[in-house]
């Protein structure tokens, strides 16, 4: 049939190579491994409106964007382990928070995360702070939403990696405002549950 | 001053902003996973899908406008061909065709040669009823309307149903004369 020549077709969605991400090279076109980010915000944007639809306090929307996130983290933490870290994943505490805020961040976001830090008063509390979140870009919040943070869907993805290796945390995202910049930055912050610190770091 | 030449969809997409294709598409699946936890039914969710594809469309083709610079379609072929070559290609970066037009230009196909709503993905025996790219033909259709055509966008063919190829139909319902919400020369 005409036009169906390049689609190639397999039985079973787990013969498809996994392909793409990392080994980008020039020649490779830029089509399949990225859409435009307005195609994105779109989506999220959707995906925002419509949990809106379903929820009747800020809290429970945001956990239901941490849920969606939540999918996605746990995917990409098996989609990364297969391709980019030959069939293994981090054991160790420090290993998994720096997968996140390189390996994850840099595959998803196009960039590392600005920064990654352990909390100073608390052993078990450590952030991940990004000027200006992906999510964010195109999102205002309207005063009568209070606290409300789109990036609960990325915290939802961080702990969606972190709760399938291993690491169970509760992840939530925050604005702090930073001086002299007009736009608060995020910080995803990470606590991990008891039996993890237990184990003791690294 | 001249209107700025048209521009193709590689060149657009080329300039845009991008991100990263899998977590466009493990984002999509979330939506459905939740629309199906939340529907239960799949008819439900095919709807729901179609609904958000054109509460985007109608505001994405205003950037796609502001974007490609293109000027007003002389027919419904010729805006068949922008959706294919510009529009496919400048939000999601993927080229598609446009085949099978019926006899008096009304009614077309449009064949994605690529989908990144689909990487990862499988049907599962309970969903073979479900268009898992249903929102795609709601964004058309939604685009559609802002410039005035009323449409209708079925699916024809769809991989994860077993076909070989993605193909939308469009069909052109009438075009809706444009009215000014003012009158001139009062």
């Amino acid at each position: 049939m005409i036009g169906t020549g390049k689609i190639k077709q397999y039985a079973n969605v787990l013969d498809k190579p996994l392909g793409k991400g990392k080994q980008e090279v020039p020649s490779l076109s830029l089509a399949s491994l990225f859409v435009s980010l307005s195609a994105f915000a779109f989506l999220f944007s959707e995906l925002v409106q419509y949990n809106q639809t379903q929820v009747d306090n800020i809290s429970e929307l945001e956990t239901r964007l941490e849920d969606a996130g939540y999918a996605v983290g746990a995917r990409v933490l098996e989609l990364l382990c297969h391709r980019d870290k030959g069939n293994r994943r981090e054991t160790r505490l420090l290993g998994i928070l720096s997968f996140v805020h390189s390996t994850v961040w840099k595959v998803l976001f196009g960039k590392v995360a600005d920064s990654l830090e352990k909390g100073t008063e608390h052993e078990d509390e450590y952030m991940i702070s990004e000027k200006e979140l992906l999510v964010n870009r195109f999102i205002s919040i309207p005063k009568d939403m209070g606290t409300f943070h789109c990036g609960a869907f990325v915290a939802g993805i961080v702990k969606g990696v972190l709760e399938n290796a291993g690491f169970p945390a509760v992840v939530t995202a925050h604005f702090v405002p930073v001086e002299g910049q007009q736009r608060p930055r995020t910080t995803i912050l990470i606590k991990f549950a008891e039996e993890v610190v237990c184990l003791g770091v690294g | 001053m001249p209107p700025a030449a048209p521009r193709s969809g590689d060149a657009i997409f080329a300039s845009v902003e991008r991100v990263n294709a899998e977590l466009f598409t493990l984002t999509y699946g979330a939506i459905v996973r939740q629309l199906l936890t939340d529907l239960e039914e799949v008819e439900e969710v095919n709807k729901q899908l179609d609904q958000m594809g054109y509460n985007i469309g109608i505001r994405l083709i205003d950037e796609f406008l502001a974007k490609s610079n293109v000027s007003r379609c002389v027919d419904f072929k010729e805006t068949a061909e922008m959706i294919a070559k510009v529009g496919f290609k400048m939000f999601l970066g993927v080229t598609a065709s446009v085949m099978n037009w019926d006899a008096d230009g009304t009614c077309c196909s449009i064949v994605l040669e690529d989908n990144p709503l689909v990487d990862f993905v499988e049907l599962p025996d309970t969903c073979q009823g479900l268009y898992y790219c249903n929102i795609l033909s709601g964004v058309i259709r939604g685009a559609l309307e802002m410039v005035a055509m009323k449409t209708e966008v079925t699916w024809i063919r769809d991989m994860l149903r077993g076909d070989d190829a993605y193909e939308l139909q469009v069909k052109l319902l009438k075009q809706v004369p444009e009215e000014y919400p003012y009158k001139d020369d009062e």
